[in-house]
Parts: structure tokens; C-alpha cells; sequence
């Protein structure tokens, strides 16, 4: 392997979309950092905030129009259940290769060690509190304190 | 392949130090995996986590992810990130004398 080159130390990962394919990236990211002995910070913002709240998140829909990559003209994609349809299926795939529902792995990134956030801006904006999330969510913080948690980490912006 | 003597028992390993022949394995060459892997003693925790593994990896032929260490090991998260620090599966797998994990969860 490349001996010579640093090993990533830290991550921070931001989470700025609320579908379920939206999501699943940066929670897949943040845990598997922590498996490789990597710290990690995850910072839910704008729509990636349903993905945090106790009532939404284990209701996020993958996204049938708008997205190429599933094969399925738009206005098909915009048939009533077709979005539940591909949701129930990504599921069922992911079910099998043991990725859990969002809830679980928030619980599982979370006790592996990772710090989880909500932007601050967002909550004002969506007229939120703690009081709306799961009680894996760390803090809410500002965009000034995501850069200070993330002193020496890599960001990666989903 | 590397061949190494651990306890008196030639074991086989891949270049990436995991075993590769679990039926080579036993409980001393556990303990000098785990020293290496900065683990001084192997506690009861410790040895939990191992032997579900060694179970786990019997039925499903892979080892298991941690995920499944806590649904069906009764593994708690937390606890197994305490007692194998700095990349749980993967080290408790090599302890097992298994080969390394595969999976992205």
C-alpha cells in the first residue's frame, strides 16, 4: 500500500439531503471510519436533518424523478407508490448485506464513538429543538463550531 | 504466504497478518494476536467477543459484522469499540484467527 502517505486521522462528514439514498452515504462513511479506528463527526443540515428527527427518520423515501440512474422515465417515477416501491425495495437489499434502518445506525455510529450534530441555521429555519431529534444528537452547533470539531479532519460534504 | 510459529503450532497468514487457517488456531495463539494488536490481556469481554466470532464465522462462513455481534452476539456497540480500540471488527476477527472482513457495515 502507499506507505509514504499519511493515514486519515478524522473525518467530518456533512449531511445535507433528506432522501434515503441521500443519507445512507454519509452514515455508511461515518461508520466505517470509526470501524477503521478513524474519529468522526457527522453534521445533519438542511433536508439531511429528516434524517435525525424522531418522526422522519425511518421514513425516508429514495427519490423516483429527478435521478437518471433509475432507469424509469420521470413521469412513471411520478406515479402515486412508486417512490414507497423503490424505498421498501432498497430496504429489503440493504436488510441483507446487514446495513441497518437510519434509527439503528445512528444508535450504532454513535456508540462506536461518533459525534453527531445539528446545524443551527437549519433548526431556526425549520422552527426546531432538541426536543425533535433522536437522542443520539449531540448538540446543535453553528457552522463556526462544525469547523472547530473538525480541526485536522478531512470534510467530506454529501 | 508467511508461516509463522506461534506456541509451538506453525499458522499460516496472508500479508495482511490474519490467519488463514482458522483450524490452525487456538487460545495461546489468541493471546500473542492480541499483544500484537496492543491488547496486553485478553479479558472475559475479550473472549466473548472471540468466541461468537469463531461460532458465528462456523455457520455463515465469513466473519460476523458488528452489527450482527450486537443483534445476535448480544454484543453491546460501545463495549466491543472499548475492548478492541482503533478498529473493532477487523481486530477481533484477526484475534479469532480469522481472515479479515469483507463488508462495508
Amino acid at each position: 500500500m502507499s506507505e509514504n502517505l499519511a493515514p486519515i486521522e478524522r473525518v467530518s462528514i456533512v449531511i445535507s439531503k433528506g432522501s434515503l439514498e441521500g443519507v445512507y452515504p454519509g452514515l455508511i462513511m461515518a461508520n466505517g471510519a470509526r470501524m477503521e479506528g478513524i474519529e468522526a463527526t457527522v453534521f445533519f443540515t438542511f433536508f439531511g436533518l429528516d434524517a435525525i428527527m424522531k418522526k422522519r427518520h425511518n421514513k425516508l423515501k429514495v427519490a423516483t424523478v429527478g435521478n437518471p440512474a433509475m432507469h424509469m422515465p420521470t413521469l412513471l417515477g411520478a406515479l402515486p407508490g412508486m417512490s414507497a416501491f423503490a424505498t421498501a425495495m432498497m430496504k429489503k437489499e440493504m436488510e441483507k448485506i446487514d446495513i441497518p434502518p437510519v434509527g439503528e445506525f445512528l444508535e450504532m455510529i454513535h456508540d462506536a464513538g461518533a459525534g453527531i450534530y445539528a446545524c443551527k441555521a437549519t433548526v431556526e429555519m425549520f422552527h426546531l429543538s432538541m426536543a425533535d431529534f433522536v437522542p443520539q444528537v449531540d448538540e446543535i452547533i453553528n457552522v463556526g463550531k462544525f469547523y472547530e470539531l473538525s480541526a485536522g479532519a478531512q470534510i467530506i460534504f454529501t | 504466504m508467511p508461516v509463522r510459529e506461534i506456541a509451538g503450532v506453525q499458522v499460516d497468514f496472508d500479508d495482511e497478518g490474519f490467519m488463514t487457517n482458522p483450524d490452525q488456531w487456538n487460545e495461546d495463539i489468541a493471546k500473542v494476536l492480541a499483544e500484537e494488536e496492543g491488547i496486553s490481556e485478553l479479558t472475559e469481554g475479550h473472549w466473548k467477543v472471540i468466541n461468537f466470532i469463531r461460532e458465528d464465522f462456523k455457520e455463515k462462513g465469513q466473519p460476523p459484522t458488528i452489527r450482527r455481534m450486537n443483534k445476535v452476539g448480544g454484543i453491546p456497540t460501545k463495549d466491543l469499540y472499548e475492548w478492541f480500540p482503533k478498529g473493532p471488527a477487523k481486530k477481533a476477527a484477526r484475534i479469532a484467527g480469522l481472515g479479515k472482513p469483507q463488508g462495508c457495515v
